[in-house]
Order: structure tokens, then sequence, then C-alpha cells
């Protein structure tokens, strides 16, 4: 089976080891299984992207490929089989 | 740019501890107070509202709590004074799942009393006191507070739903008390389990019942452990004395140009010495654009207004709640740091002023300390 791997920024990658990213495994078919993987796996990861009433926070995108989940199906967004996610921070501040 | 590397600091240097919107600085002096060289940014490019040096148990312990504007709030710890700080991480600090609640800043972090070197507490936004036993190793939310009846009805302020103010009485180690905008003065007598507001007085003009029992916006109170039970309290339009834990205030806003600031700050031995900074209460800035200090050193009787060396015409300056603080040296020195980046200082009790730094990130937090 193909795996999901989540790619995790240079910024919280001293939560995870230092690897830049983290295998999720093959049982994952939503960014909420993903990120319910990702809490198993790298929670230090995780509650710097999650809050705790479990929001993405709201300068923090999260993409399934090339997309932002926000214009799809939020955390309902499928996630196909050996797809990548990706975390990056929103263009914002000043 | 440049990395933070930590500030040399020996025994008797003043220490400030600057925070801003994009970071922190730390600001050291010898005790003559004369020349201050800085350090910093550390966590750049994250707000830092609440630092702290605690130095109990033979410690020199920094404290910072930034809110990195992508990944949240955390909470580190340096014992050299910001050579290296603890990971992201290592101190776990948040709401419990269950309460519905995110953690959004950390506003005020204060060290527990002498005898209990262990104890620490954080006032937090959305409004909570947290409370570590530990050393600061580890954090939880005081129940009584986490669950406070109250907490449907506290509605934030601009600043955000914010505990910003935590005093303990420096005997009785079951009484503390809280305040936080809105909601006003919370006490409790019995170490954290029940929290009774405490705002008989004080004036909430923004409300349809101007004395509520509780909903009033409070920037700051202050007391000093000589006299716990004398609190002083400089409210969102208010200035106010308690002589009694907060049982009942009276108004002390006589002689002021503004009953409206944020900050206010203790003198380090006289329980009857206070310094605010009143603020046009429309454009938050010092009224007809001229930067003083106010000092009163008759417990509110009467308050006079101290700007030498301070900008006198143009200063559209604003300090905010913990912008301003007091170090223990005789002469006491006093700072405040302004939303325009610019930290001022006194070595004479605020009879004359200097501009320590410019240029900075806005400021929103001064912290002064004497490194034992």
């Amino acid at each position: 089976m193909m795996t999901v791997t989540l790619v995790v920024p240079a910024v919280l990658r001293d939560l995870n080891g230092g690897r830049s990213s983290v295998d999720l495994g093959s049982e994952v078919g939503t960014v909420a299984e993903a990120l319910d993987r990702l809490y198993e796996l790298a929670p230090g990861v995780y509650h710097r992207v999650m809050t705790e009433v479990g929001e993405v926070r709201p300068h923090v995108n999260v993409f399934v490929g090339r997309d932002d989940i926000r214009w799809i199906r939020g955390l309902e967004t499928p996630v196909p089989a050996g797809g990548e996610l990706y975390i990056l921070p929103a263009v914002s501040g000043g | 740019m440049q990395e933070a590397n930590g500030i040399e600091a020996k025994s008797g240097d003043v220490l400030l501890l600057i925070g801003t919107t994009k970071g922190g600085f730390l600001l050291r002096s010898g005790a003559r107070r004369d020349a201050w060289e800085m350090e910093g940014p550390h966590f750049p490019g994250s707000e830092m509202y609440a630092l702290a040096l605690d130095q109990r148990g033979g410690r020199r312990r920094l404290w910072a709590a930034p809110s990195n504007p992508f990944w949240g709030t955390t909470l580190h710890r340096s014992d050299d004074f910001g050579g290296s700080w603890s990971d992201k991480e290592e101190i776990p600090l948040r709401f419990p799942d269950d309460s519905g609640l995110a953690l959004k800043r950390v506003w005020q972090i204060t060290p527990g009393r002498d005898a209990e070197p262990d104890r620490l507490f954080l006032g937090v936004e959305p409004s909570c006191l947290f409370e570590s036993t530990d050393g600061g190793a580890s954090w939880k939310p005081v129940e009584g507070y986490l669950k406070h009846p109250h907490r449907d009805f506290w509605s934030p302020g601009n600043g955000g739903l914010c505990l910003h103010t935590i005093l303990l009485d420096p005997e009785r180690s079951s009484r503390m008390l809280a305040a936080q905008s809105t909601g006003g003065v919370y006490r409790t007598e019995d170490g954290g389990r029940s929290w009774n507001p405490r705002n008989q007085g004080v004036r909430a003009d923004f409300l349809p019942d101007k004395y509520p029992e509780f909903g009033q916006c409070v920037h700051k109170v202050v007391h000093h452990d000589s006299r716990p039970e004398r609190l002083f309290l400089q409210n969102h339009g208010g200035l106010y004395r308690s002589d009694d834990w907060g049982d009942e205030w009276r108004d002390i806003a006589h002689g002021v140009p503004s009953d409206f600031g944020f900050a206010m700050a203790i003198h380090p031995t006289d329980p009857d010495t206070v310094y605010i900074l009143p603020l046009d209460g429309f454009g938050r800035w010092p009224v007809d654009a001229k930067l003083k200090v106010y000092r009163t050193r008759d417990g509110g009787g009467s308050w006079e207004g101290l700007g030498d060396g301070l900008p006198q015409e143009d200063a559209y300056e604003t300090t905010l709640r913990d912008g301003l603080d007091t170090d223990t040296l005789d002469p006491a020195g006093i700072y405040f740091g302004t939303r325009s980046g610019k930290v001022f200082g006194s070595s004479d009790e605020g009879e004359t002023w200097t501009l320590i730094k410019d240029g900075l990130p806005p400021v929103v937090c001064v912290k002064a300390a004497v490194i034992a």
C-alpha cells in the first residue's frame, strides 16, 4: 500500500527529531485522520499546527498536494493513497 | 539576522526584560544605571507579552512566553540569561481538550511566594490562571478559575480576554487576587478553589449598570508585600485604592490629568508610593501630548507629574499595562516602554528621565530586576 507523507516545515523539524517528514501510513483517508496520526507520531508538531479545540491555527495552511484544504472540505478533505500533506505558515504579518 | 547569545550579567546588575510585538530584548546596566547594553531579539517575530526573572531558591531563571503568529504560544526558560532556551514543546502549556478553550497568549508570569520556590503562576488569554508546583516543568489550569460560573459572561476588550494581574498574599498561601479585562478583580481565600468578584466601587462606563458585581475592565492592580491588603487599581477609566484586599474601592483620581491609563507600578520599598501613566481616554496618548509619569507618595491622596527629561510636546506615546516597572535599588529605578519602541528610565525615583533605547518594535512588557 502507498503511504501518506506529511512534510514538516523547517521551523518545526526540531519537534520531529530533525526529520523533514512523517510517514503517516496507508490507513489515512482524510486530513482529520492524517492529523490524528500526526498526533500519535509527532505530538509536538501536531500541537503547533492545531489548537486545543481541534482547529488548524488561523495562520497555518494545510495542503493536500497543491490544494489548500480551506477551499476544499477542510479537515474532511480526502487524502489519496500515496498523497503528500504540506504544513506551511500563511502569508501574513507586518 | 544576528543571533541572540544571551547577556553577561553579574550580581548587582540591573536587568530590564523588554517584551515587544516582535520578540524579547534584554537590557543590562551596572547599579549606576547610566549605561545600558542591549541583547536580542529572542524569539524574533513573536509577540512577547510576558517575561519574568525568577531568583528564588538560588535560581537565575528567565521565563518567556512568545506567541508565534503561526505556531501559537509556547513557554520557555533560560538559566543562562538567554544564551539558550528550552525547546518549544519541552514545557507543555495547553487547556484541557474538554475545556473548549484554546490558549491564545500568556499575559503574566508570576513566581510564587519565596517560601514556595517551586510554585509559579501564569495569567493567560482566554482568561484563566495556570499553576505549576514543580518549578515550571508542568502546568495545569486552576480548576476554580477554569470552571468559574462567570466565564460565559466575560467578554474581551480590545486587548483580548486576558488575565493580566496576579497578586499573592505573602503570608497566607490560601489568598490571592487576580484581575482580568474584562471581568474585573477576583479573590480566592481557599487556595484557588473558589474566586469571588471584588469590584465594589469600581466603575464600568461601558455597561448600563455602572457599578456591577463584575465585568469591569481593570487594567492593572499593584500592592506591596509589606502592606499587601492595600491595593491600587488602574481601571479603564478610574483610579482606585482598597485597604481591605479589594472588599471596597474608593476613587483616588485627584490631581491627575486623566483617570484613564493602562500601566501602574509600586515603589520597591514604600507601599504608599505608586507610579502611573495617565492617558487621554480616546487617543490613548498622554494628555496634551506631554509625556509625564505621575507619582503619589501618600497612598493616592495627591499626585505629581514627573516629566523632566521626557518629551513635553508631540509625545503621542502609549504605554500598555505591563509596560512600567521599578527595580529594587535605592533610589529606585523606574522604567517604561512605549508602543513606538522607546524605553525610558529614571534612576532617581522618577525625578529625571532619560531615553534608554529607541527603535524597538512596539513595547508591550517591561520587567526590571536586580541580579541577586
